[in-house]
């Protein structure tokens, strides 16, 4: 059932380093207590420039727990201590060509025990302040932790807020339920309520949906429901795709007419051709201009995952992008090209479709 | 959260196309006579039962046969207390959501710690909507305290529902007896009865059972139809209105094609319950002490002497069940685990930890469920597995010594103390 891949299996089925380090100086222990994994990593260091000539692991875990631990030998085998204090739980996960989210914390153990270690080699004494909660948000990986410091540290009330500062409910949208509830009973604890179809407090002018369908709390919308195409999964997908720091790249444009498509009416009135009748035809450079502008706002957020984008041509309402790096072959990648595809709409204020370039020879036979 | 039984893991490339299938408590093969019996109903046999003409009377008969045969391995006083549904889950939701419907007054449920989801679930979320659920808690080996049971009965209590047999262990609870104790108290009962429907003998209208679910595919029908029995006389509001289907208490067009098949799948299995109590149990006490025998540290979780007899779970001390399930699979044997890691929650299955069963065990939980259609060759097969791949993956814990637990060794391992986050 884990989309596991072949690199993780590898591993798993053929561990490289497995076992301990016969005359080690240097042992990290760690374990995980939500998910009870736990780990031993034993190093050799040479006294003289800190190197790592050697490294085992003993691991108490599942597949990805051992691929995660056997990676990391591989890795830091041969570094200094302080290069191998900069590997990531990200870099592990690269190096195995990924890890489902529900597996990320399993990574996440391999850099602690490092750490750990290290702290050993060096007489300290390493102590892990990471606190791991329930996984509430599955498609990025977010803990209840996170969510419930998030909204504390940040004063948020409302659950498209909270996917834009912790990615948490950007996907799929299945935990919505699950971050109310947390939202819920963080304020309660602050003393305020927490109302789904409230307007989030820094931004007094924005409404939301909420109204019927609390589930699905719909961004408040920058045009008439007739001018903007929008689905929910579209409208999620650009919340994932928002830096978490800031809410500005959804946030609509200053000035713009907040509207809430609050009645299954204006619902079905976004479905329908735009009339593009408010906006001026654009010419076609300016047209492409504005569409690679948009791609490029876009492109940190999809780097920072290790994924990019690329623009490889317009053809009238088509255009046609690659999805490069951790994008291509990514299970959202479907939910990341339709959010793209709503900025990219909402920007030109006409109804476009983005393609994978691998449809360019479907289209055009169409 | 585990979902449905407890999660299997497998990596289909790896997967040889012949494998060993012990995850029978998971689902279950479509028998081939299942098949067969219901194939018609996807084509000459197409008919809406509602319909006066005979292309619908020809299916209507065919539900009405269905019916009856699975009153009969039910042991139900009348066919038409036997009302189809799609699964063991909607059966569960429209019984207990019916009880709080009928009986508004009543504010109370109680059920057990170790209920599947489809109860448990659905009770956590009665609970947000002002509810007061009790769970009642078990022991070591699964068991429920009667006397705690006894004294929460009361009028305010909408409904009891208690599993038959727990999916991960096979425990069996005294439903017949705890049902009784429910009428003396004047308390609706049901029993989320999915495992052990095809397993056990069953004979309700011996009982005072007044609701009971059932799921095809755990006994060799299709996934999508499942059955709530419901006594003549129990007060009853239905979870989907509309037409006049099941007598007005499950709308919706029959499922014909799957109630056919779940038919001729309870007509097997009353025929095959000796099996089951002989034979599949047999089997079930080679493979358990086949194992035992040889692998060190490694105990049987649930009640053996109160189970059902396709279900063996074995905790294995010190190592992970999904890396279990990942290398068993390799060998091309189908099993599952009570371990976090397989479900894609972050915590050891709820039976386990309501056991008391350490964390260090419950992660290694494997279960065996077996089926009539398991091998006495498939068996000895699993037997030569298991004791390798468990040695394997002991050899990489650092819980773990040579041949022996980590604390008790007096080598560099003694004592293995991780910090924890």
């Amino acid at each position: 059932m884990w989309d596991y891949s072949d690199t993780v299996k590898e591993h798993f089925f053929n561990p490289r380093n497995a076992g301990a380090v016969a005359d080690s100086n240097a042992i990290g222990e760690v374990g995980s207590l939500s998910c009870g994994d736990a780990l031993r990593l034993t190093l050799k260091v040479d006294p003289e420039n800190e190197t790592i000539l050697d490294a085992g692991f003993q691991t108490f875990g599942c597949g990805s727990a051992i691929a995660s631990s056997s990676a990391l030998t591989e890795i830091i085998k041969g570094m200094t201590l302080d290069q191998a204090l900069k590997v990531s739980n990200q870099d592990i996960a690269d190096y195995l060509d990924g890890l489902p989210p529900e597996k990320m914390h399993c990574s996440v153990m391999g850099r602690e025990a490092l750490q750990s270690a290290v702290a050993n080699y060096r007489g300290e004494v390493w102590s892990d302040d990471h606190e791991e909660g329930a996984m509430i948000c599955k498609c990025f990986a977010v803990d209840e932790v996170l969510i419930e410091e998030t909204i504390r540290a940040n004063h948020l009330s409302s659950v498209e807020e909270v996917s834009n500062y912790t990615k948490a409910g950007g996907g799929c949208s299945a935990c919505h339920e699950g971050i109310e509830t947390i939202l819920a009973r963080v304020l309660k604890e602050q003393g305020r309520d927490f109302q789904p179809a409230a307007s989030p407090a820094k931004a007094p002018e924005r409404q939301r949906v909420a109204v019927g369908m609390p589930l699905m709390p719909k961004r408040a919308q920058t045009a008439s429901p007739a001018e903007q195409p929008s689905t929910d999964a579209a409208a999620v997908a650009t919340s994932a795709t928002a830096p978490p720091a800031s809410s500005a790249s959804v946030a609509p444009p200053p000035g713009s007419a907040a509207l809430a498509a609050a009645s299954p009416a204006a619902a079905t009135a976004n479905q329908a051709e735009p009339s593009a009748k408010s906006r001026p035809k654009l010419s076609n450079l300016a047209r492409i201009r504005r569409i690679e502008q948009t791609i490029e706002s876009i492109r940190p957020n999809l780097q920072r995952d290790h994924g990019d984008i690329e623009l490889i041509d317009v053809d009238g309402k088509n255009i046609f992008v690659k999805m490069v790096g951790a994008c291509s072959g990514c299970q959202l990648a479907a939910v990341t090209l339709e959010g793209i595809q709503e900025r990219i709409c909402e920007d030109l204020g006409e109804l476009v479709r983005v393609l994978p370039e691998q449809a360019m020879a479907v289209a055009q036979r169409a | 959260m585990n979902t449905d039984t407890m999660s299997s893991t497998s990596m289909s490339s790896d997967q040889p196309s012949t494998g060993i299938y012990l995850d029978n408590n998971a689902t279950t093969m479509v028998a081939p006579e299942v098949v067969e019996a219901m194939l018609p109903y996807f084509s000459d046999q197409f008919g809406n039962a509602s319909s006066m003409h005979q292309f619908g009377d020809r299916v209507g008969r065919a539900i009405k046969t269905a019916r009856q045969q699975v009153q009969a391995l039910l042991g139900a006083e009348l066919d038409s207390e036997i009302v189809f549904t799609s699964c063991g889950t909607e059966s569960d939701s429209t019984a207990i959501l019916s009880a709080l419907k009928a009986q508004p007054e009543r504010r109370e449920i109680i059920t057990t710690v170790v209920e599947h989801p489809a109860v448990l679930s659905l009770c956590e979320h009665l609970e947000k909507d002002g509810y007061t659920v009790h769970r009642l808690e078990v022991d070591g080996q699964g068991r429920l305290d009667l006397a705690r049971y006894q004294s929460l009965l009361s009028d305010q209590v909408a409904i009891v529902s208690v599993m038959w047999a727990n999916n991960e262990t096979g425990t069996l609870f005294p439903v017949e007896q705890m049902a009784e104790m429910a009428r003396e108290a004047g308390v609706m009962f049901h029993t989320d009865a999915v495992q052990a429907v095809g397993k056990l003998t069953i004979d309700l209208k011996t009982t005072a059972i007044d609701m009971l679910s059932l799921s095809g595919h755990k006994l060799h029908a299709p996934k999508g139809i499942g059955v709530l029995y419901l006594r003549r006389g129990t007060r009853f509001r239905p979870l989907l209105r509309g037409g006049h289907q099941e007598r007005g208490r499950r709308a919706g067009t029959e499922n014909s094609a799957s109630i056919v098949a779940l038919g001729k799948a309870c007509e097997l299995a009353q025929a095959h319950l000796e099996t089951e109590r002989t034979q599949v149990a047999a089997l079930r006490d080679r493979l358990e002490q086949g194992i035992l025998e040889v692998v060190p540290n490694s105990f049987v979780t649930g009640d053996p002497s109160n189970r059902l007899p396709n279900t063996s779970n074995i905790a294995f001390e010190f190592i992970e069940g999904e890396a279990i399930l990942l290398l068993l699979n390799k060998l091309g044997i189908a099993a599952s685990s009570g371990s976090a890691c397989t479900s894609g929650s972050l915590e050891p299955s709820h039976v386990m930890r309501a056991m008391g069963i350490p964390f260090t065990a419950a992660h290694g939980t494997t279960r065996f469920s077996l089926s009539r259609y398991t091998t006495a060759e498939e068996i000895e097969r699993v037997i030569e597995a298991v004791p390798p791949v468990v040695a394997q993956l002991r050899k990489l814990s650092p819980y773990w010594d040579q041949d022996r637990p980590a604390t008790e060794g007096q080598g560099h391992q003694a004592g293995f103390q991780p910090a924890y986050a």
